[in-house]
């Protein structure tokens, strides 16, 4: 018997204008000792899957028909049955990491509850389970360590204790959404090792949802692909990845950005499963028409000098903070030079300092020692106080959040004119209205889209109108601060696409900000790799890829999910 | 088209949450007659209470229509001048509604111009700002507007007090509830300051002026719109209240509150209906505002709703 069924799962949201289904006839088995993984785009429906296995779809969705099978026993609808399974049987492993654990319990207390709740153990004999579970999970100094609360472990750790929680019941199954999407590369790896290790040792049956196709390459035995609430392929993960049949698949593996070697562009597949290579054909020749070609002299452009910054209100005086070992460091003395036409990379974990750094430049957060000169200008003065008229809008930011970057109340036509006129005062209404239509073509959008709000569109549609507002100033430094990160790998492949197609023919400059080093890659000539807010080391992308100088460009480099290690 | 319109309208989420709730449509109703009757009260009212021509004293204590010496042509009875009662609470009404909506337009400017620079601009600014709303805060708002009035009434002159009375009296209201709007603009204001859009203005260069006012202000604008709704009935409220203790607008253009004050003296000498119909028509008033009000709240806060 296998130990997950699931039979022509329908689940479906009743909303007052329509009916969403959020899966359709989803069919698939799962077998002891097996890590399915469930890819797809976001709101392709796989945590709704996930979620109606443990019965906690969030009303109004309910699960319409279909059957989920444990070891044979019908689950589905059966809030008796499930409360007795959830947490015993099945072991669920959230996304974040800080949330998932209630704040307010020791780490004891919430290994114990769940497990007296399941288990007929005594305290004693629960609490000496708490502890050996902390130990195979990876933590040390077990004993004491339970008597912590969630807040004193780092996310690593905490994404620990939440497995050993999931574990804690002997559960045969293990559901798994996102495990590993809130870390850092390296404690990525640890985490799947884990999970890994604990299949083979308990015999268990995972399920890991995730989007990055590097973590399902590294970890999983089946994956199934999903689009729109349907199973779209399954099947063995090494075929899958190596010879997709349906297009869905086929746009995925293919937009994964490869970790082993630099490619011009990013091969996109049309809906109809063709593969195209670019889209953009001269889009930018209206502009430049008007703009005029900056032409690229290859000289300095960005001069960073020594500047450091501390985070910390209190009454030191700066010269005092630098030099007291106490205070944390964002940015630690860090210069750097930035040439015209080059796009140099900043990566890193979290908490590198390297988001810090963008602002610093763009004036959002001033440094606390430090001088930085663009184009031979100081943009800060002796006071300093951001001298914004000196880079006259030549430095531009796109950023993270496609959803808070664009004001919700304005069109998407006066988000774009705000700049245009911010800078050309006495532009005439016929110039604006073609500068606004030149650069919604150029972000490859549709001119009926200039009318609507933000709202309307998606996280990529929308990071397009954020790039085009930034061009609407005509920039000459163009700041990207993990401009993909929160978009789908497919929708990322063309933001990239569109971004390297923007820079060789507005011969822009850009500072590449990410976590992710196989973006970095495909988009940078130099990187600079930081660590707590200092740099450890810089070189030209290939070089430093083939053969990293610092051991922890090393380990980055060893520890990030390759697609390319199955194929 | 006045269909589509309405199609439109019913499509929304606050347009379908509006026509799905019985109190939302009640209380609505309800306000929205009030404000119609008080706004033509010339036409509304059966008599000009302020015409002296038209009051004799001959007809005064008629008592309602219904009971024991009832007179058909006053339908709520009279009051101890041979005032029409229902005429009078129109008239009422309108100063009411008047004073009620201009201090709470003046506390809400001033609270949201406070709120928002606290919030965007910080530091010393921000912790002054704040602290003030503070003690604003520890004072009782009828115990404000009593001072506020007792010092007006030091400053202004006896034969300008009656004139300058509603003036006191929306200053003084207003300035005992702009904290509430200040407090509440700033916590939003230090929530939208760090989106990134915010952000994308300034490096823009955009100045402060134009970021807080037209970037940030509109997606403020939810909560204010609550507040205010809510701090309507009470300015009507404490409108009364000051008017009940004598310290609000003058007897000759009594508001609902004043007419509450002097049917009390007859309250308990069998004429109960000088002062009952006024205070149930404030009831009504403040309860159907109140009552529109938390339904706003609840259906412009998308975690409170229920589907």
């Amino acid at each position: 018997m296998s130990l997950l069924e699931i039979k022509d799962l329908n689940i479906s949201y009743q909303t007052r204008k329509e009916t969403i289904v959020a899966s359709s006839d989803v069919n698939f088995i799962l077998e002891r000792g097996e890590i399915l993984g469930i890819v797809g785009e976001s709101g392709s429906g796989k945590s709704t899957i996930a979620n109606a296995i443990i019965n906690l779809i969030d009303p109004p969705g309910e699960i319409t028909s279909g059957l989920i099978k444990i070891d044979g026993n019908e689950l589905q609808n059966k809030e008796e049955i499930i409360q007795k399974i959830r947490g015993k049987k099945i072991g669920f492993v959230f996304q974040d990491p800080q949330t998932s654990l209630n704040p307010l319990f020791k780490i004891k207390d919430q290994l114990i509850e769940t497990i007296q709740t399941h288990l007929h153990l005594s305290y004693d004999d629960a609490l000496k389970k708490s502890i050996n579970l902390l130990k195979e999970v990876g933590i040390d100094n077990a004993e004491k360590r339970i008597e912590d609360y969630p807040h004193q472990f780092s996310g690593g750790m905490r994404q620990r204790v939440v497995i050993a929680l999931a574990i804690s019941c002997e559960p045969d199954l293990i559901i798994a959404d996102e495990p590993t999407t809130a870390l850092d590369v390296s404690i990525q790896f640890q985490i799947l090792e884990l999970l890994k290790e604990l299949t083979k040792k308990r015999n268990l049956g995972v399920i890991i949802i995730t989007h990055d196709m590097g973590v399902i390459a590294e970890t999983t035995n089946k994956v199934i692909v999903m689009r729109n609430g349907l199973i779209v392929e399954q099947g063995n993960t090494r075929d899958l990845l190596t010879n997709p049949q349906s297009t869905e698949a086929r746009s995925l593996v293919i937009s994964v950005p490869p970790t082993n070697k630099k490619i011009d562009r990013f091969k996109l597949i049309s809906p109809e499963g063709k593969e195209i290579t670019s889209t953009s054909s001269n889009l930018t020749k209206k502009i430049i028409k008007t703009w005029g070609i900056r032409e690229n002299s290859n000289q300095k452009l960005l001069k960073v000098s020594n500047i450091t910054k501390v985070f910390d209100d209190s009454s030191l005086s700066s010269s005092k903070k630098i030099n007291d070992e106490r205070v944390v460091k964002a940015v630690n003395d860090i210069s750097f030079e930035l040439f015209e036409g080059e796009t140099l990379g900043l990566v890193g974990e979290s908490g590198s300092g390297k988001s810090t750094i963008a602002k610093i430049i763009t004036g959002l957060v001033r440094p606390t020692v430090g001088e930085i000169e663009y184009n031979k200008l100081s943009l800060y003065d002796k006071r300093k106080k951001y001298q914004i008229h000196k880079s006259r809008g030549q430095i531009q930011m796109i950023f993270q959040d496609p959803y808070s970057s664009l004001n919700p109340r304005f069109k998407v036509k006066d988000i774009i004119a705000e700049p245009l006129k911010f800078f050309q005062k006495n532009i005439t209404k016929s110039d604006l209205q073609n500068n606004i239509e030149d650069l919604i073509d150029i972000v490859g959008m549709t001119r009926q889209s200039l009318d609507r709000y933000p709202h309307e569109f998606s996280g990529g549609q929308r990071q397009r109108i954020s790039i085009a507002r930034a061009l609407a100033t005509r920039p000459r430094l163009l700041i990207c601060d993990e401009p993909t990160s929160a978009l789908d790998v497919s929708i990322q492949a063309q933001i990239l696409n569109l971004l390297k197609d923007i820079q060789d023919e507005l011969h822009l400059t850009m500072l590449f900000i990410s976590h992710d080093l196989p973006v970095i890659r495909q988009m940078c000539n130099r990187i600079i790799v930081l660590k707590n807010g200092n740099v450890c080391e810089t070189n030209e992308s290939e070089k430093l890829f083939e053969s990293p100088n610092h051991p922890y460009t090393k380990e980055l480099i060893r520890l990030m999910p390759k697609i390319e290690s199955i194929i | 088209m006045i269909k589509k319109t309405f199609i439109r309208i019913y499509d929304t989420d606050i347009g379908y949450s509006f026509f799905n709730s019985k109190i939302a449509i009640i209380s609505s109703s309800v306000f929205f007659i009030i404000f119609l009757c008080s706004f033509f009260a010339g036409i509304v009212a059966p008599y000009n209470p302020f015409d002296p021509a038209s009051v004799s004293l001959m007809d005064a204590f008629t008592p309602p229509v219904w009971s024991e010496g009832g007179n058909a042509s006053f339908f709520l009875g009279t009051d101890q001048q041979g005032r029409d009662m229902f005429s009078t609470m129109i008239y009422g009404s309108r100063i009411s509604l008047i004073v009620g909506f201009a201090s709470i337009i003046f506390a809400m400017i001033l609270g949201v111009f406070l709120g928002v620079t606290a919030g965007y601009i910080g530091g010393r600014y921000e912790i002054i700002v704040m602290r003030i709303t503070d003690v604003q805060l520890t004072i009782p708002t009828i115990l404000m507007a009593l001072l506020v009035d007792g010092i007006a009434r030091a400053i202004i002159s006896r034969s300008m007090h009656d004139e300058m009375a509603i003036y006191v009296l929306i200053f003084a209201i207003g300035i005992s509830e702009w904290p509430q709007f200040a407090r509440v603009t700033r916590a939003s204001t230090l929530v939208e300051k760090n989106k990134e859009y915010v952000s994308a203005s300034r490096i823009i260069g955009l100045s402060n002026v134009l970021i807080m006012f037209k970037h940030i202000l509109p997606n403020i604008l939810r909560p204010i719109l609550v507040i205010a709704t809510i701090g309507l009935a009470l300015a009507i409220i404490t409108e009364s209240t000051l008017s009940f203790l004598g310290v609000g607008v003058p007897p000759t253009t009594p508001s609902l509150g004043t007419l509450i004050r002097f049917g009390n003296n007859f309250l308990f000498s069998g004429e109960w209906w000088i002062t009952f119909f006024p205070a149930i028509f404030l009831v009504i008033l403040a309860l159907s505002i109140n009552l529109l009000g938390d339904w706003m709240r609840d259906a412009l806060n998308p975690k409170l709703k229920k589907r």
